[in-house]
């Protein structure tokens, strides 16, 4: 049986598509996905993203094993911080990417990814039982909705005293909402464009009152549902990973582009060893972005990589045509020596090699 | 939804609509283009090239997803849909008609009998 946010109901009701993603019946598409792309680049799209995984750690270990648990530094999150981060397996290998919020000292929110929750809590708990944090998944009662565009701030703005526009990228404050109290307003999104992810308990705040609130104040401003789809199509034009396609057990932060996060200075973590090892050796193949500059060759998971030779280089991780370029754009793990930007290489589809260039993301510059 | 009565239909969710001359015009139905949703990018094959019922003769881009075309009937392609090269939407707005894929001529036209009629297809999809 397929789990459903509290927004099932509102997504029903307005004819959106829906279909299993990570355990959950989610909204796919409202009005088209490429209609949905268009109104968060140009304006703003609002998402239910409640199917993502919340996990409090709290009292005086909780630093302790965070900063095992995963890659980046978070001794220097202060409270109102947020961090992008990711948990290795000990040889390397993804065990899911993450945000890690700092709300106290000896408090901190992780959010996962929906179809990882499960996975993550039980790896968190084996990591805890030599470190002795307290953990609490908190995912059953967490909405989570995403208003994202150029014109999300302005929206939101309506709808709170707080100054939205102080709120700087990668940092959140905790407050009044739309009449609700102890909403996280979280400068964060996965599209490129402005915008804020907004928490809230579904105990203490109707999320049908939050949904409807959000649309209301932005009905002048051409606000519109989106569903997974766009946000997939969004998260590709700016380059960012997703789980399951483009970062895995199998692949390490290093090979995903992911080095900037990984912090082997700071002290012992998981995975550490091996990520030391693996950067003096030197990674054998990395995650790139690339474009085909034809609107015809259209990139897709798992289409094999080509040298001009014909020799197989690498493997199509995420792709599609992108909206705003009308190109093909992908990414994909290729072997080291392909991995420069401006290289030439060719993407096979459906038994033809297309030009394609490897291009640092983002596809599109705001 | 609408399902023309005048047009057979495959499981694959083609339809085919018969000229008089042994000619006929392909696209996909409604169902398809919901279920596959903004369409991209049609690619067929050449014209010319001859296609055994259920070989494919093309490949349609969604935003999300590929599906191969799938020949209704023993057939040479002789027109590909000129529109759908800048206009893909085609397909999504008006699936039986500006949104034809290709013309061909029916090589075996027993074949037809094999085709759904439009409720047996609303049955499929029901």
């Amino acid at each position: 049986m397929l789990k459903r946010t509290a927004f099932y109901d509102i997504h029903s009701a307005i004819g959106a598509k829906l279909i299993d993603f990570g355990g959950f019946e989610m909204p796919v598409q409202y009005a088209g996905i490429l209609k949905e792309h268009q109104a968060v680049r140009e304006r703003a799209g609002i998402f239910d993203v409640s199917h993502m995984g919340e996990i409090m750690v709290r009292g005086p270990k909780a630093l302790d094993l965070i900063q095992f648990a995963t890659v980046n530094d978070a001794s220097k999150l202060t409270p109102g911080k947020i961090q992008y981060s990711a948990m290795c397996y000990e040889d390397g290998g993804i065990v899911d990417d993450l945000l890690v919020y700092c709300i106290t000292l000896d408090e901190y929110l992780l959010v996962v990814n929906a179809s990882n929750k499960e996975k993550d809590l039980a790896w968190i708990t084996s990591l805890n039982e030599k470190i002795g944090a307290e953990l609490e998944d908190i995912s059953e009662q967490t909405c989570l909705l995403a208003v994202q565009g150029p014109k999300s701030i302005e929206i939101l703005q309506k709808l709170t005293q707080i100054n939205l526009s102080e709120i700087t990228y990668y940092t959140f404050e905790i407050g009044e909402f739309a009449g609700f109290e102890d909403v996280i307003l979280s400068a964060t999104g996965y599209t490129g464009e402005k915008g804020f992810e907004i928490y809230f308990d579904s105990r203490k705040v109707d999320p049908a009152v939050i949904w409807n609130s959000i649309m209301s104040a932005g009905s002048g401003f051409g606000l519109e549902p989106a569903g997974l789809g766009a946000r997939d199509t969004l998260r590709l034009e700016m380059g960012f990973a997703l789980y399951g396609n483009d970062i895995s057990s199998q692949t390490t932060t290093l090979e995903a582009g992911l080095g900037w996060i990984t912090k082997l200075d700071k002290g012992n973590f998981c995975g550490r060893e091996a990520l030391l090892s693996q950067k003096d050796s030197g990674v054998t193949k990395r995650l790139v972005g690339f474009k085909t500059d034809d609107r015809r060759a259209i990139p897709r998971s798992h289409y094999i990589l080509k040298d001009d030779s014909g020799n197989e280089i690498g493997e199509v991780t995420s792709g599609g045509q992108s909206p705003n370029l009308g190109i093909g754009i992908g990414m994909g793990y290729v072997i080291s020596e392909f991995a420069k930007i401006d290289t030439k290489i060719n993407v096979e589809i459906r038994g033809k090699a297309f030009p394609a260039i490897v291009t640092k993301p983002p596809f599109i510059k705001n | 939804m609408s399902y023309p009565s005048e047009l057979k239909y495959t499981k694959d969710h083609e339809w085919i609509r018969v000229h008089d001359d042994g000619t006929a015009t392909i696209g996909i139905t409604e169902f398809a283009q919901g279920e596959l949703g903004d369409i991209v990018f049609v690619d067929i094959h050449e014209i010319g090239s001859t296609v055994d019922k259920d070989d494919t003769f093309g490949s349609v881009e969604a935003v999300k997803t590929v599906s191969e075309l799938f020949m209704p009937v023993d057939a040479e392609i002789l027109e590909i849909n000129p529109e759908l090269e800048s206009n893909p939407e085609l397909v999504n707005e008006d699936p039986y008609g500006a949104g034809w894929m290709v013309k061909v001529k029916i090589n075996n036209a027993d074949q037809l009998n094999d085709l759904l009629d439009a409720s047996s297809y609303q049955d499929i999809i029901a």
